[in-house]
């Protein structure tokens, strides 16, 4: 490692290759960043904002900046982490995140991020929004109460699948995940359980249908260790 | 209609109102009407919340019901949890559980009403029983206790702590777990778990037999008073296995009448409707269910340890089955109908629950690792029935094509003993109160009576942080150096 290959995350050095993101290159080195819409697999998305980070003292997305040579990166600072518990709340409140009957439980990066960040109370009004669960598929329910439109099931069944079954629809408060067929149901389409967008919501919006809470409590993914201390786990599961 | 229910004149009443009611699960109140001379005209029992569960849990996906649904209660979730998967395995299409996973939700169920039971009589009613109905209002409480009985607290503290034990070790969670799930358990029973639970079993047995004679020491003390307090001729009902013995998990439905005939028996608890009906009142968000042949005004009855205790023939463990002949030998060949009675008959079935659990913890098969039954063909409606700590709970769901609840109907325990608990206000009231100056510890006769049945009005928001408290601060020599009060006017 020379100072040609790495910038400086939280005031130690972080190794990068070519052309990483400072998310993917803090995560290779086992550094966490938190975040909710990137996946290693897909193009970054910049959505979420959870990876907010001051690059040489301006803001901006960890996941969308390329690392270079002599950035200095603060992350886990108090600043930051209170702005992203604020998006955090605004995400809890925003939809309708139940998390004691909600069968991610333990398994879901928003529950995991929120315990991670000390999110202690929703601070904002809920807005309670109506929204409908599409059971229509044999094999998998969504529940769009749970939905925080990460895309990443739009990316997966673009960018993988090959299928095209989501898309973002709404402007502004009214945005929502649909399902691209006529009838707007998961059922008339092909997806399929095998299907990548199948498994790749990080919260309880895309459930495999009859296997919830198979998973004993204590045994759950963040029942073992916190979000962030799970870096290496993270990124090979989800390569 | 009711003697007591509604006054013919209201609008010339006098209206005392206990509100909230104390030291019971959930918000209720109780009004009175009186007249001038103080006599009592109309006495009701007010359930002042409402759920809704039946409704919100429409469109949810099966598999999710039996964790959501416990969250009506923080003291009885086991219940709710349990009743509402087993109406799940047949929807879901499953055969018989493998016995292990029987066993473990039998574990868990049982370790659910020994801390219930135990949190009722010690921590909510022993300060009435213990202390007196109408000592000292700012020690009458769990507090009190403490001070004056500090081992009997102490046991009651320690026998509700391994319930929730044995609920953790079969659910994740001392509340509010995941262990049952739609054909089984997902958790198995490891031996260290075993061994820990089994470490401690002997002591509880020996706190709950010591318990139950301390109940029935107490009756020798007034007979007549423990006899008589709020007594009221009614039906009972309770599961019973094939044998006639009590059982919380499973069995058939029996209702026997106020001499103790039997009215319907060993009834598949699936056809619950055909025996058992339900009417909503306008004062009141609790239903009130009664024997469908019997009608509204005779089909009432009482569910809940004093009921299970005289509906069955034997419990199934020997010590609660020789206490439980000692109690209704007092009765003579007639049912007891005395309200205090459901504390002794409530003790009995922790030291059932807990001889239980240690046959369980001494089953090889509890530390078995089949946990799922085999799946045939799905089902589109069921019900699930189970003895909640209270009296039995009712779980009836319908689930559409896409796995989403289309129905449900609940009769939690309490809502069964609804009309028994406003039967037992109103005798209270008629004894003790009627034509009386009513001073604080007469109208506390009539929270005794309801915590006898330990009603679980709503879900768990205990009312305990409204008594009336004096917190006093002193120094190591005893000085006092400061007080405060809450919910009371000091003394002067």
């Amino acid at each position: 490692m020379n100072d040609y290959d790495r910038f400086v995350l939280d005031g130690r050095p972080v190794h990068f290759e070519r052309g990483q993101s400072i998310l993917e290159a803090a995560l290779a080195s086992g550094a966490y960043i938190p975040n909710l819409c990137h996946h290693p697999e897909f193009k970054p998305h910049g959505s979420c904002k959870l990876c907010t980070v001051k690059v040489n003292g301006r803001f901006g997305s960890a996941c969308t900046i390329k690392a270079m040579p002599g950035q200095e990166v603060a992350s886990d600072t108090p600043e930051l982490n209170g702005i992203r518990r604020v998006l955090l709340q605004m995400l809890f409140v925003e939809g309708n995140h139940f998390c004691p009957g909600c069968e991610r439980s333990g398994n879901c990066n928003l529950q995991a991020l929120a315990y991670d960040l000390e999110m202690l109370t929703p601070h904002y009004q809920h807005f309670f929004p109506a929204r409908e669960l599409d059971a229509s598929h044999p094999d998998v329910m969504l529940d769009f109460n749970r939905c925080i439109m990460c895309e990443l099931c739009v990316r997966a069944s673009r960018d993988f699948d090959g299928k095209n079954v989501f898309a973002l629809a709404g402007r502004g408060t009214a945005s929502h995940v649909v399902v691209n067929c006529p009838s707007g149901k998961l059922g008339d389409t092909d997806f399929a359980l095998s299907d990548k967008a199948a498994s790749v919501c990080p919260v309880g919006a895309i459930l495999h249908k009859r296997v919830g809470f198979a998973v004993p409590i204590g045994e759950r993914r963040y029942d073992l260790a916190p979000i962030s201390a799970q870096v290496p786990t993270q990124q090979a599961e989800e390569a | 209609m009711f003697q007591l229910e509604t006054a013919e004149n209201p609008q010339t009443l006098r209206r005392i109102a206990i509100d909230p009611l104390t030291r019971i699960e959930g918000h209720g109140k109780v009004t009175l009407l009186l007249d001038d001379a103080g006599r009592i005209h109309q006495v009701r029992l007010h359930n002042v919340e409402f759920r809704g569960f039946e409704v919100f849990i429409e469109g949810r996906p099966f598999w999710e019901v039996p964790v959501t649904v416990q969250r009506l209660c923080g003291i009885c979730p086991v219940s709710h949890h349990l009743a509402a998967v087993k109406a799940m395995d047949i929807i879901a299409g499953y055969g018989p559980l493998p016995p292990t996973a029987e066993k473990l939700r039998r574990l868990m169920h049982y370790g659910q009403v020994l801390q219930s039971h135990a949190l009722n009589f010690f921590h909510l009613a022993s300060p009435d029983l213990l202390l007196g109905f109408d000592s000292d209002l700012t020690r009458r409480n769990i507090v009190g206790l403490v001070q004056d009985f500090p081992e009997i607290a102490k046991q009651g503290v320690l026998l509700r702590k391994y319930g929730q034990e044995v609920i953790r070790h079969t659910s994740g969670k001392r509340i509010h777990g995941t262990g049952a799930i739609p054909g089984g358990m997902n958790k198995a029973l490891t031996a260290a778990e075993r061994d820990e639970l089994r470490r401690d079993i002997d002591q509880m047995i020996e706190w709950t037999l010591a318990a139950v004679h301390m109940v029935a020491a107490l009756h020798r003390t007034k007979p007549e008073f423990y006899n008589h307090f709020g007594e009221f001729d009614s039906s009972m009902m309770g599961l019973v296995d094939e044998r006639g013995a009590l059982d919380f998990y499973h069995g058939g439905l029996r209702a026997l009448d106020k001499d103790g005939a039997t009215i319907f028996d060993h009834v598949d608890y699936s056809t619950y409707e055909s025996v058992l009906e339900e009417e909503a009142k306008s004062w009141s968000y609790m239903k009130f269910p009664h024997i469908r042949a019997l009608g509204p005004e005779k089909g009432w009855y009482k569910v809940g340890p004093l009921a299970r205790v005289q509906t069955c023939d034997f419990i199934p463990t020997p010590l609660a089955d020789l206490e439980r002949k000692k109690m209704v030998a007092l009765g003579a060949g007639k049912p007891l109908m005395g309200t205090l009675f459901f504390h002794w008959a409530r003790l009995i079935e922790a030291l059932h629950a807990a001889e239980v659990i240690r046959d369980l913890l001494d089953d090889p098969d509890i530390l078995g690792t089949d946990l799922m039954a085999d799946q045939g063909e799905r089902k589109g409606e069921a019900v699930g029935v189970i003895e909640a700590p209270r009296g039995t709970l009712f779980h009836h769901y319908r689930v559409d094509e896409n796995d989403q609840v289309s129905f449900c109907n609940l009769i939690v325990s309490t809502t069964n003993n609804n009309q028994a608990m406003n039967e037992a206000i109103r005798s209270v009231a008629r004894t003790y109160l009627d034509g009386r100056e009513l001073t604080e510890g007469l109208l506390n006769h009539i929270e005794v009576a309801i915590r006898a049945y330990d009603p679980c009005l709503s879900c768990a928001t205990h009312a305990l942080g409204q008594m009336p408290l004096q917190v006093d601060l002193v120094d190591c020599e005893g000085k006092l150096v400061a007080r405060n009060w809450h919910n009371m006017r000091p003394a002067e």
